[in-house]
């Protein structure tokens, strides 16, 4: 009798409810492809230190957002992070001998890749590897690297030019010890 | 002796519930064969609890929102917001605040009959009928919960995230570009996120509906008996959801 | 005197049973034979409800058994005594209707659970037998828009829906009229006589009872008073069961609930 709307009312409340899960899946968490397009392909790159880079975050060309960082993992043999990102299929024309960085949003915001185009005219393709990488800042490292330069310069200021775009790993006894930069 | 005997009932209590518990389990796979009796209780946890949680949901989305700007522009970081309403309602507050509602609409409702039921002789009744009443009323009951908790709890995250809560105050009405609310919570928040949500409202609804269940089916027949069952409904699945929130979040965090 | 035992289908031996201290059967024996109209007596309060329970397997004696045709009720498994169960009904004192569900499919409810009958014949069978009750005309009502005596009547429509071999009844004829009473009264005796059913009849009702009951029970304080036919329990010589029957407030049984203390003493210690 009335089971007929009664079926037709939880079959609403239940399309509904999966409705809401499939909105937050693709319009929140975007587990659909990053184009509109929806076709994308893959490339991987390897870096020393990823800082805090998650998976999810933006790859960038010149600010415009134009894939994604998929996966992150480690070589190996090498030790170092390999990290796969999707680019979106409509951007077919990237160099393959761009270069990628770790760069951050802001002071403290959150860390997402940005690509500097280079200038080989054979284009990035699916499975294609980016040689050229720069990694993450880390905070320690940066203010390891200061002290040094910092302390070094006192007996030897001549030096500072030299010194400071690659430290030495030898500080001062009394020095804080830096991390190894490499 | 005596401090020991509030222990020894809480464990016998526990006991019980546990036993309770397998016996239902027992009854799912029978009571799924009768899809009809699913459907109708789906209607009175789910259908009927479908208003309560659309407003609240809507109304955290939006003071969430406000509050949040109020934060967020000091750092000029506006854009973030639907990052932050996003992220604490669909780790926390989505599966907490639905679960709690859902104990208090849903769970009292479900004691409250089942106790009665038993009162009235309902039960006794249908057991010499030889209708076993773990399989006819409570696995049911059981089972809806358990299908309208995760569905609730998403339907109440996308009120609060997109169409009236968060984002008709942060983008309508504080006029946070629309392309950056969302592009925000798409950097930030994973499949993985949405997963950890259903698996937090998937075990709140078995907590709540394993407790409105037990406390409606052990009650005492009489008046007093239903309206103690019906408290208790809402008392212990309220605690229960917060200790297994904890527990939840501390293993999903990463 | 006891009947012929080789047509016992229920089978009473030793029984025990006690909620915490107060102790309700103290050891009875009580056979219920096949095809006939055994009828349970005592005053208020002695247990005969509980009685029907412990037949029915709801509650478990302390020691002593009961058979069902020659099966221990209490020996067998949830799923072994559901089948049992099967083969017989009980009408509770409240009727204990299922309030979600109208007249109608109240009655249809053991049909629907235990049968995969066509809908017609499901229709056809509650009819009739709301008919036999005389609530057809109701079969559209919920249990909170009938009354009591009403509820008891559909009650009962639903125990005999399955056809089982014996039916126990819990106070049928309590919030009936005269006529709805007679009409019960010669249900009763028509399914017996025609489907051959066992009949459990438990009441305080005596003069109806001693009717149409071939064997009667008289039970009080835990122990069988007297049993026999509805003429020897009439004739009884048992000071107890004459003041049962005679409805007279002093005498061997007790009007009053068991109570540690006297009326005297009860009322002083208020004072002190
Ligand atoms: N759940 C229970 N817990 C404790 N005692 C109970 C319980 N149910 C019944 N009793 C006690 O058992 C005794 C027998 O109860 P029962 O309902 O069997 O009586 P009865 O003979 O059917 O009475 P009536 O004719 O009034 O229906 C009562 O004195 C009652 O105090
Ligand atoms: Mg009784």
């Amino acid at each position: 009798m009335q089971s007929r709307s009664l079926e037709l009312l939880v079959g609403f409340f239940v399309c509904l409810g999966i409705a809401a899960v499939f909105v937050l899946t693709f319009r929140v968490a975007s587990l659909d492809s990053v184009g509109d397009s929806g076709s994308s392909y893959t490339i991987t790159a390897k870096f020393e230190n990823t800082g805090s880079l998650a998976r999810g975050a933006s790859v960038k060309l010149s600010g415009v957002r134009i894939g994604r960082v998929r996966e992150i993992g480690i070589d190996p043999e090498t030790f170092q992070a390999v990290v796969s990102m999707e680019i979106d299929g409509s951007r077919n024309n990237i160099p393959s001998d761009s270069n990628l960085k770790i760069l951050t949003a802001g002071l403290l915001g959150e860390q997402y890749i940005g690509l500097e185009p280079g200038g080989d005219p054979e284009p990035l393709k699916n499975g294609s590897e980016i040689a050229f990488t720069q990694s993450a800042l880390v905070l320690e490292n940066l203010i390891g690297q200061f002290l040094t330069s910092f302390t070094q310069k006192e007996p030897s200021a001549a030096k500072k030019s030299e010194e400071s775009a690659e430290p030495k790993a030898a500080p001062k006894s009394d020095g804080p010890a830096p991390a190894p930069a490499k | 002796m005596n401090f020991l005997t509030p222990a020894t009932e809480g464990l016998r209590g526990l006991g019980r519930a546990t036993l309770f518990l397998l016996t239902i389990l027992a009854a799912i796979p029978g009571a799924l064969l009768r899809p009809r009796l699913i459907i109708q209780q789906i209607y009175s946890v789910g259908n009927l609890s479908l208003i309560i949680i659309i407003i609240s949901g809507s109304f955290i989305g939006m003071v969430l929102a406000l509050q949040g700007y109020r934060t967020l522009v000091n750092f000029g970081a506006a854009s973030s917001l639907g990052v932050l309403v996003a992220l604490s309602i669909v780790r926390e507050l989505g599966p907490v605040v639905t679960g709690l509602l859902f104990a208090g609409r849903a769970g009292t409702a479900l004691a409250a009959e089942i106790g009665l039921m038993k009162a009235t002789d309902q039960l006794a009744g249908m057991e010499m009928m030889a209708v076993d009443p773990i399989k006819r009323v409570i696995a049911p009951r059981f089972i809806a919960g358990l299908i309208a908790m995760p569905l609730l709890v998403s339907i109440f995250s996308m009120m609060a995230i997109g169409i009236a809560g968060g984002h008709a105050i942060g983008v309508e009405l504080l006029g946070v570009d629309d392309g950056s609310y969302w592009s925000q919570i798409n950097q930030s928040m994973h499949g993985g996120d949405i997963r950890d949500m259903l698996i937090k409202s998937s075990v709140f609804g078995l907590a709540i509906s394993w407790i409105a269940v037990y406390q409606g089916y052990h009650a005492a027949p009489t008046s007093e008996g239903v309206s103690r069952a019906t408290t208790s409904t809402v008392v212990v699945s309220s605690l229960a959801i917060l200790a297994l929130d904890f527990v939840l979040t501390a293993f999903m965090f990463r | 005197m006891n009947p012929d035992t080789s047509d016992t289908l229920v089978r009473v031996r030793s029984l025990r049973f006690a909620f915490g201290p107060r102790v309700i059967y103290d050891g009875i024996d009580i056979d219920i034979v096949r095809g006939k109209v055994t009828a349970i007596l005592g005053p208020s309060g002695t247990g005969k409800t509980t009685l029907l329970r412990l037949i029915g397997g709801q509650w478990k004696p302390s020691s002593g058994s009961i058979e069902f045709d020659g099966i221990d009720v209490h020996a067998q498994s949830r799923s072994e005594l559901f089948e049992l169960r099967k083969r017989m009904g009980l009408l509770f004192q409240s009727g204990a209707l299922l309030t979600d569900l109208t007249v109608f499919e109240n009655v249809a409810f053991p049909l629907r659970e235990h049968t995969k009958l066509p809908e017609s014949m499901i229709r056809d069978l509650v009819l009739m037998k709301l008919e036999a009750v005389g609530l057809r005309g109701a079969a559209a009502l919920y249990p909170e828009q009938i009354s009591g005596g009403m509820a008891r009547r559909v009650a009962l429509a639903r125990a005999i829906a399955l056809e089982p071999e014996m039916i126990m009844y819990d106070e049928p004829f309590t919030g009936q009229d005269p006529i709805s009473m007679g009409v019960l009264v010669r249900l009763i005796r028509g399914l017996n006589q025609a489907l051959g059913l066992t009949s459990v009849i438990v009441t305080h009702d005596v003069e109806d009872v001693l009717k149409i009951a071939d064997y009667v029970y008289v039970i009080s304080g835990g122990k069988v008073l007297d049993h026999g036919t509805p003429d020897e329990i009439r004739n009884s010589k048992s000071a107890l069961v004459s003041q049962f029957l005679n409805g007279e407030a002093d005498g061997p049984v007790s009007f009053h609930y068991k109570s540690a203390t006297t009326y005297e003493q009860d009322l002083m210690a208020g004072r002190a």
